[in-house]
């Protein structure tokens, strides 16, 4: 029988009584008495110099309070960039000024120039019409490669150069691999585009800043993955307010993937706003301010090369990537292409030697950063398309040939090449667990019923592995982090037995408030109804470095279970007390303490009673009180991984796919809740089928981006996903933290796209019509076009 | 975007070369122009009321003229400010040539749009700049040569006043 309480338990979300009747506190529910609106002015140019901005006409307008531009700013701090990438060179990458609003120059649709602060939104709208702009319309830079060449435009003229990085890794590894592909038995090479993606959050971005002209407090209110990550970037580096006077709260929060991890100029502008202004100041994105100010994701360029000897072993994989950077360095965003996309490349696979080049370009767009997966897509699409193209070349079964180059069982730990040691896994299991769940048995059939519709139908099968649980702080900081990224947990245990859990890990969509306490009530025994979660708010929750590269259970998950852990020693002191025994001698179980081997038992409440109320306590060797506080810093990353097959019918007069079947086979370690996890996945895949086939997010060679709604940047629909066979029960424990778990919010993300896309191909090439490869999104004129090149 | 066409003009080249420099007829020519002043040699300003797919803006901008070659081809280019809709901008050059029975206008159009603009109407700017060339030169030709014979009547009914108005100023000027 499946338990029904505690770890492993599918206990149904305990968030979602609030979220599905309309209840959830979400940044924008939040009114302040007498709060101003703030509109934005932003660029309509993708390039351009700022002659004037002149703001006398609308500062007269009805209704506003103030109007800020860049010379606003000219004596606060600019936006931070939380990485320093070194380059192959040992040069430290460029790092450009981020004004909160422009200065001298716009650089992207999208920019803002002018903030106006007004009584109603209407009228800082009408006001922000009038105020007077002269820009200057410079080329804009939108090509990566042009804009590495000499001669071109530059986004930033102080730092001479569009080029913010060229990154080699490993460098010292760079003459072997050119040795190994120059001397091997074959070499599949592959170019493709990682398509450039707008996150897309179903709750848009809001802020609402408020100061206490008494007491000299400032709060943010903000839709964040990571409250505590902005009170240090925003308080630290750009408004210069110390912690203890800077409170920054996210609340509910309506889905990040990502995009809500980085710290914002708007954030930066509310809180700086509402002391200037004296009064509370809220900024509600519409969907257009979205699509052209919430950094995006992914678009890679990269050529790979795989190298394999006679006997079809992978010898080694090089790779050069253009990685655009958009416009200003987001918080996160030089880590992405380098440390966690070049220390992935080694895949599930043996390969002894790889080279990894990254350029990283600024370009007239918006910043570009961590998108579910974050670096881990873009390497597992190269590895696994390629591989593909492999098997196909030399004729061999795809799953037969990565089965043959899967590191195995008895290698773990595994050291690649890149850096990265795994600590466990099996690779050969999840792929068995996949060629089951997935009935890869009957395809041969299913193809033949969709022939007779005169469709096409193809497989895509893949694995994947990605770094999780991020990460230990002394390793990412000689990578160039410029923060650590352990978590934080307060455990505390009230006097009648409840307890409330503060932790750093914060949840938007993640199920955080259920499936921690599953963990707790393991642990303690007592139900699940008595634990509540608190977080986003930095002033209820000690510290945290937020959610994000599936990190919260593994390392916000463990800083609680140390947390918890000294809880229960101090309640065994406790109970040893009352019932004259040794603490030695103490068990826990279903919410008792017991002497073990004897009868004699106290009841937890009677345990957390005494803690508050210690009329008979051991005064003499503890305090009273019953509350912990633990960081964990995790050893290494976590490596979930597994394999995924994808089943496409495809209409060859219109070029039309539709995925009629998907399987994921996932090595997430243990699970808390698998109901929980499923749905995870659901969602993972329905972003990466989206990223397969429809999403893309386009500019112009002006620099106009022309995907700046869901009339033109399509989304996956229910119609579009099909129902997901997942299966999460092939299990290696992470071996190096306490609950043994990996990790599991990214995979669907990260495994799906080259499944799709290799499903797609086979299509194509097992129905005669010879196609190497096509680019993301695989859309019908996409496909229909390359059908037609094939024929001809 | 860009596209290319001509158009065959029963008027003398005189005529057609006058009316491309008029604020008056390009007033009437211009798609939604409310207010079209200034000179060809100034420049001129103008106010567009247009709806570009879900995007209704009033344009205020400049039409500038330029490279001008007396009587054969002259760029005609601007840029209108439509506000929290975006901008919109472009420019024709325009060439005349004598032809039996008038003259030949042809015309190279390149037309842009930024902002809300491209966010919103990318996928329907190409029909619509399209369309925009095609009801100027159509409306120019016909101001131009007056209505014709056997032009709709309803339209003569509309625009007959006007184009007599003008045609007769020129003749007479």
């Amino acid at each position: 029988m499946p338990k029904d309480h505690g770890i492993g338990a599918s206990i149904k979300r305990r968030e979602d009584v609030r979220f599905l009747t309309g209840a959830g506190n979400y940044t924008d529910d939040i009114n302040i008495r007498c709060q101003a609106y703030v509109y934005f002015l932003r660029s309509d140019v993708a390039h351009g110099k700022l002659n004037k901005v002149d703001t006398s006409a609308a500062s007269k307008m009805p209704g506003v309070v103030r109007i800020f531009t860049g010379a606003d700013f000219a004596a606060v701090g600019g936006i931070p960039c939380g990485w320093q990438v070194t380059d192959r060179h040992g040069e430290p990458m460029k790092e450009p000024a981020h004004p909160v609003l422009a200065q001298g120059k716009v650089r992207h649709v999208g920019d803002p120039i002018a903030a106006v602060v007004a009584d109603t939104l209407e009228q800082a709208r009408d006001a922000a019409e009038a105020i007077e702009l002269d820009i200057q319309e410079l080329p804009a830079v939108v090509n990566m490669k042009a804009a590495v060449q000499s001669g071109s435009a530059l986004v930033h003229d102080d730092i001479g150069t569009n080029l913010c990085y060229d990154w080699g890794f490993v460098e010292e590894n760079k003459a072997a691999v050119d040795e190994a592909i120059k001397n091997a038995a074959h070499v599949t090479t592959l170019e493709l585009v990682n398509n450039r993606l707008v996150a897309n959050p179903m709750e848009p971005r809001v802020c609402v800043g408020d100061y206490s002209r008494a007491t000299d407090d400032h709060t943010l209110y903000t839709t964040s993955q990571n409250p505590h990550v902005i009170r240090l970037l925003m308080g630290a580096f750009v408004l210069g307010i110390p912690e203890h006077k800077l409170r920054v709260v996210a609340p509910d929060v309506g889905g990040g993937f990502g995009t809500k991890i980085f710290h914002y100029a708007e954030e930066a502008f509310c809180t700086f706003a509402a002391k200037a202004c004296n009064r509370p100041v809220k900024w509600t994105a519409s969907r257009s301010e979205a699509f052209m100010s919430d950094a995006h994701g992914r678009d890679h360029v990269t050529k790979i090369e795989l190298a394999l000897d006679k006997d079809n072993n992978f010898t080694a994989i090089r790779t050069e990537t253009y990685a655009n950077m958009g416009a200003y360095l987001s918080t996160f965003a030089p880590s992405v292409p380098t440390w966690l996309h070049g220390t992935l490349m080694a895949g599930n696979y043996r390969t002894p030697l790889i080279y990894v080049n990254v350029k990283a370009v600024f370009t007239n767009t918006v910043p570009v950063d961590a998108y579910r997966g974050a670096g881990r897509p873009e390497a597992t699409y190269q590895i696994e398309r390629v591989v593909d193209k492999a098997a196909r070349e030399l004729g061999v079964d795809p799953i037969a040939l990565r089965r043959q180059n899967f590191i195995k069982p008895d290698q773990y730990p595994y050291q690649t090449p890149v850096a990265v040691a795994y600590d466990t896994g099996n690779y050969d299991a999840t792929m068995d667990k996949l060629i089951e769940i997935a009935d890869l048995a009957g395809f041969e059939k299913r193809k033949k019923a969709s022939a007779a519709k005169g469709l096409l139908r193809g497989l895509g099968v893949n694995c994947y592995i990605e770094a999780c649980g991020i990460a230990p702080s002394n390793l990412v900081g000689q990578l160039g982090a410029r923060a650590g990224l352990y978590e934080s947990a307060t455990v505390r245990v009230n006097a009648t037995g409840g307890i409330v859990v503060m932790t750093g890990s914060h949840s938007h969509g993640q199920g955080h408030e259920t499936a921690f306490p599953q963990v707790i009530s393991e642990m303690l025994g007592i139900d699940e109804s008595m634990i509540e979660i608190v977080h986003g708010d930095t002033s209820k929750v000690p510290m945290g470095m937020g959610t994000y590269g599936s990190r919260s259970l593994a390392v916000g998950g463990s800083a609680m279970v140390r947390a918890t852990e000294k809880i229960l020693r101090k309640a065994k002191k406790i109970a040893a007390h009352l019932m004259e025994a040794s603490d030695g001698d103490i068990e826990v179980k279903d919410g008792r303490f017991h002497v073990a081997g004897t009868d004699k038992s106290v009841a937890w409440g009677d345990v957390t009673l005494a803690a508050y109320v210690p009329h008979n306590y051991p005064l003499e060797d503890i305090e009273p009180g019953l509350e912990e506080t633990a960081f964990y810093d995790p050893s290494n990353f976590t490596y979930p991984a597994g394999a995924y097959a994808c089943e496409v019918e495809l209409d060859p007069e219109t070029g039309r796919v539709t995925i009629e079947r998907f399987a994921a086979a996932d090595d997430f370690g243990n699970v808390v809740n698998p109901m929980i996890v499923a749905g995870q996945v659901h969602g993972g895949i329905a972003q990466g089928v989206g990223q397969a086939l429809m999403e893309g997010a386009v500019y112009d060679d002006n620099g106009q981006l022309l995907t700046g709604s869901y009339m033109d940047y399509a989304m996956p629909r229910a119609t579009d996903v099909p129902f997901y066979q997942v299966d999460h029960s092939c299990v290696t424990p992470c071996t190096h933290n306490p609950l043994g778990v990996k990790g599991c919010g990214e995979a669907g993300a990260i495994g799906s796209p080259p499944a799709v896309v290799n499903a797609v191909l086979d299509a194509l090439n097992s129905g005669g019509i010879k196609i190497d490869h096509i680019d993301m999104p695989v859309s019908p004129s996409r496909v229909w076009a390359a059908i037609q090149k094939a024929k001809a | 975007m860009q596209l290319s066409d001509s158009r065959e003009i029963a008027a003398p080249r005189e005529v057609v070369w006058a009316a491309l420099l008029s604020a008056e007829v390009l007033k009437e020519c211009v798609p939604g122009c409310t207010e079209m002043s200034g000179s060809a040699e100034e420049g001129f300003e103008a106010t567009v009321v247009q709806k570009v797919g879900p995007v209704k803006a009033t344009f205020k901008g400049a039409v500038a003229v330029s490279d001008r070659v007396e009587g054969e081809s002259l760029m005609l280019s601007g840029e209108g400010k439509g506000g929290a809709a975006g901008f919109a901008k472009g420019g024709a050059k325009v060439r005349l040539e004598v032809i039996e029975g008038g003259t030949k206008l042809t015309y190279d159009v390149e037309a842009n749009v930024g902002g809300k603009l491209a966010q919103l109407g990318s996928r329907i700017i190409d029909g619509f700049a399209k369309k925009m060339a095609d009801d100027f030169f159509t409306r120019f030709k016909d101001t131009v040569e007056g209505p014709a014979d056997n032009a709709d009547a309803e339209v003569v009914a509309e625009a007959e006043e006007k184009k007599k108005g003008w045609l007769k100023r020129v003749f007479a000027g």
